[in-house]
């Protein structure tokens, strides 16, 4: 168990500049997730935390101690790689060894360190065969067990379930949150699954060329994402984004919406104080599906809520929910709405717009508002 | 299944064809070897007297037994082929294994552990594929004459590993390069140096390429002719100078027999390896990644 200090770390291969100044302070047993766009940096990055590649500049320190120039093998840190990674030659109680044998520890502890890692993750049966022999869920669970046989003091995970499919995937999604919550190890992350990121993280990281976008819980990043990035990022489907203008209607600041060629009116929320020295520019607002729904009897009074009618371009039914597209200021709208309450493409609906959680953006800079 | 008569036919005809095709060439191909050893089975006045082709009347070993110990070839005291078949055998076993070996490294350097201007250095190196060997022949000879190791078994199995770097590096590095990386950075995490993730994680892999870099370099080095015949003095030439001075050094009458049998000899160990290894040539030429 340990903190993971990264101060500034930049990492250039030649004169691509990959990591551009990333700084994160990690607490000791933090479970962390990385997310961000492929080729971002987030291998890389976990490359440079573990010593694969030397960094180009900045600081990494573990328990405020600075492993920058350590070799890999002593920074006590285990990583489960998306490939697994498994020795083909070897069967699986020889790659869960193989770094107790390196580190030359007594036969007796070795086997008793085996069979405790293989009890942990239920792997004792396959303890004989060789990674070709076993299914792509054994496999994880191998190369999981091979991180976890030394006690390291941080776990990087990259990308450890991308191989898997669907059902597995949900399954050892839980089994390592169950495993972090009996550890207590730090974990860092990198997944690019929404879902995982927000069930397994404490706090996640969001990066994106080769800089942190924003750090922090993922109800934060969720709610109060740092720019439209992030907040395009997180969250599926998709945040929706809205052009509109900022006006002062009746005392308030509301942003304009023309649905159906009705102009609304929509005030801002309270909390969005930096608004009002913006009137009269053009601003983008943020809006998440769910916060446009069928007309919900109980909500429809609330101060915040604005009903609209609208007519249905698309129907897309998941299951729990069916999405609904129409069009405000002439652009393309998710909205999320009771699956028998959803009308038919073509049929005009109410809609029900909550604005107590929107968000908005600078449509050049794309930096929240 | 296809009810067209007249399309089946069409397809029997085609196969059809096709085998007489491959047939035929493996004829062309098999029957100068079966006359090869039909020829050595035969006696000399078998041979004088009756056609130049035709079956044994008897097994006769004569011709092989001239050709291994008994046939005077050039003037050494030593008869046959036997001492240049030991010859090729003392610098062809030492030979493939340093050259194998080598190109096993250098193709692991070259896919893992890359370094400033190792693109450079394959490059260079794949030149070395293209190099005509009568071109380096005369600074060859004055490099091992200052080593002083010209004309000696040491000498040719220098010459063969240098030269044959070159393509053992290729066929390891392009077979290394399909393995995955991660296995040598999760091999580091878990404190393994270059050499043990070489010889406990690499090498076991590597049998596929292993074989194909044996058997090619087998096949080069024992077929050899310039190099054994420029390199060597009489004590230390191969089998295939051995056949040359063989087949050129008898006077008087063409012992086409032992000629024959004695082709055959110097070809034997070549033919061995690709019968008992041929099937994982072929595999390992199309090996692809070893998938954990
Ligand atoms: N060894 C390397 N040499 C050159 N470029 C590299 C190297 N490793 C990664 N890159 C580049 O760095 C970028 C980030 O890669 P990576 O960290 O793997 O992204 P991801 O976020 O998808 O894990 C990519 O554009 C990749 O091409
Ligand atoms: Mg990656």
């Amino acid at each position: 168990m340990a903190s993971l200090n990264i101060t500034n770390v930049e990492k250039s291969f030649g004169h691509t500049h990959i990591l551009k100044g990333i700084n994160m302070d990690i607490q000791d047993g933090e479970f962390i997730i990385l997310v961000g766009p492929s080729g971002c940096g987030k291998s890389t990055l976990m490359n440079c935390i573990a010593g694969l590649e030397d960094v180009t500049g900045g600081q990494i320190c573990i328990e405020d101690h600075d492993i920058t120039g350590v070799l890999p093998k002593d920074r006590d840190i285990a990583m489960v790689f998306q490939s697994y990674a498994l020795y083909p030659n070897m069967n699986v109680r020889k790659n869960i060894s193989f770094a107790l044998e390196i580190r030359k520890l007594p036969k007796a502890e070795i086997e008793r360190e085996v069979e405790r890692v293989a009890k942990l993750l239920q792997i004792e049966h396959l303890l004989d065969r060789k990674p070709g022999q076993l299914s792509g869920g054994q496999r994880q669970r191998v190369a999981m067990g091979r991180a976890l046989a030394r006690h390291p003091k941080i776990y990087l995970f990259d990308e450890p379930l991308s191989n898997l499919d669907a059902k597995l995937r949900v399954e050892m999604r839980t089994e390592i949150k169950k495993l972090h919550q009996r550890l207590g190890t730090t974990i860092v992350y990198v997944t690019h699954d929404q879902i995982e990121a927000m069930t397994l993280a404490d706090r996640i990281a969001v990066m994106k060329d080769g800089h942190i976008q924003q750090f922090g819980t993922p109800q934060e990043v969720y709610d109060n994402p740092a720019n439209r990035f992030v907040a395009g990022f997180m969250g599926s489907p998709s945040m929706n984004f809205i052009d509109t203008e900022l006006v002062n209607h009746e005392g308030q600041v509301c942003v304009k919406l023309l649905v159906m060629d009705q102009l609304h009116y929509l005030p801002t929320p309270s909390s969005e104080r930096g608004l009002l020295e913006r009137v009269g520019q053009k601003v983008v607002l943020g809006i998440r599906p769910e916060q446009i729904t069928h007309v919900i009897p109980h909500y429809a009074s609330n101060p915040s809520t604005f009903i609209v009618k609208a007519k249905i371009d698309v129907i897309e039914p998941t299951g729990p929910d069916t999405l609904v597209l129409v069009k405000m200021n002439e652009q393309e709208v998710n909205c999320r709405v009771e699956p028998h309450e959803a009308g038919k493409p073509g049929e005009t609906m109410s809609l029900m717009i909550n604005m107590s959680k929107t968000v908005f953006f600078d449509p050049i800079t794309g930096e929240r508002l | 299944m296809n009810t067209n008569p007249n399309r089946r036919y069409a397809d029997i005809t085609g196969r059809a064809l096709l085998y007489a095709a491959l047939g035929i060439m493996a004829i062309y191909y098999l029957l100068p070897l079966a006359l090869m050893i039909v020829t050595s089975f035969r006696s000399m006045d078998e041979i004088r007297m009756g056609q130049l082709i035709d079956w044994p009347t008897q097994l006769n070993l004569d011709a092989w037994r001239i050709a291994w110990s008994e046939a005077q070839i050039g003037a050494r005291s030593e008869r046959g082929l036997q001492p240049y078949f030991i010859n090729s055998m003392l610098i062809t076993l030492p030979a493939v294994a340093i050259s194998t070996l080598i190109g096993a490294v250098n193709g692991y350097v070259l896919s893992f552990w890359r370094f400033r201007g190792s693109n450079l250095f394959f490059g260079l190196l794949l030149f070395g594929c293209f190099l005509p060997f009568q071109a380096i022949l005369l600074p060859h000879a004055n490099v091992l004459g200052r080593m002083g190791i010209s004309g000696s078994i040491t000498g040719l199995i220098f010459t063969h590993v240098v030269y044959g770097l070159a393509f053992t590096t290729l066929f390891f590095r392009n077979y290394y390069v399909t393995l995955p990386g991660e296995l040598i950075k999760a091999a580091q995490l878990d404190g393994a140096g270059f050499w043990r993730i070489f010889w406990r994680i690499i090498l076991p892999l590597s049998t596929p390429i292993l074989t194909v870099c044996v058997i090619w370099q087998f096949t080069q080095v024992w077929n050899d002719f310039l190099f054994g015949v420029t390199f060597s003095d009489p004590s230390s030439q191969p089998v295939t100078v051995g056949l040359n001075n063989l087949v050129n050094s008898s006077t008087g009458e063409r012992r086409y027999n032992v000629d024959m049998a004695g082709a055959i000899i110097a070809a034997l160990p070549t033919l061995l390896v690709y019968v008992i290894a041929g099937k994982y040539f072929v595999r390992g030429l199309t090996a692809g990644s070893v998938k954990g």
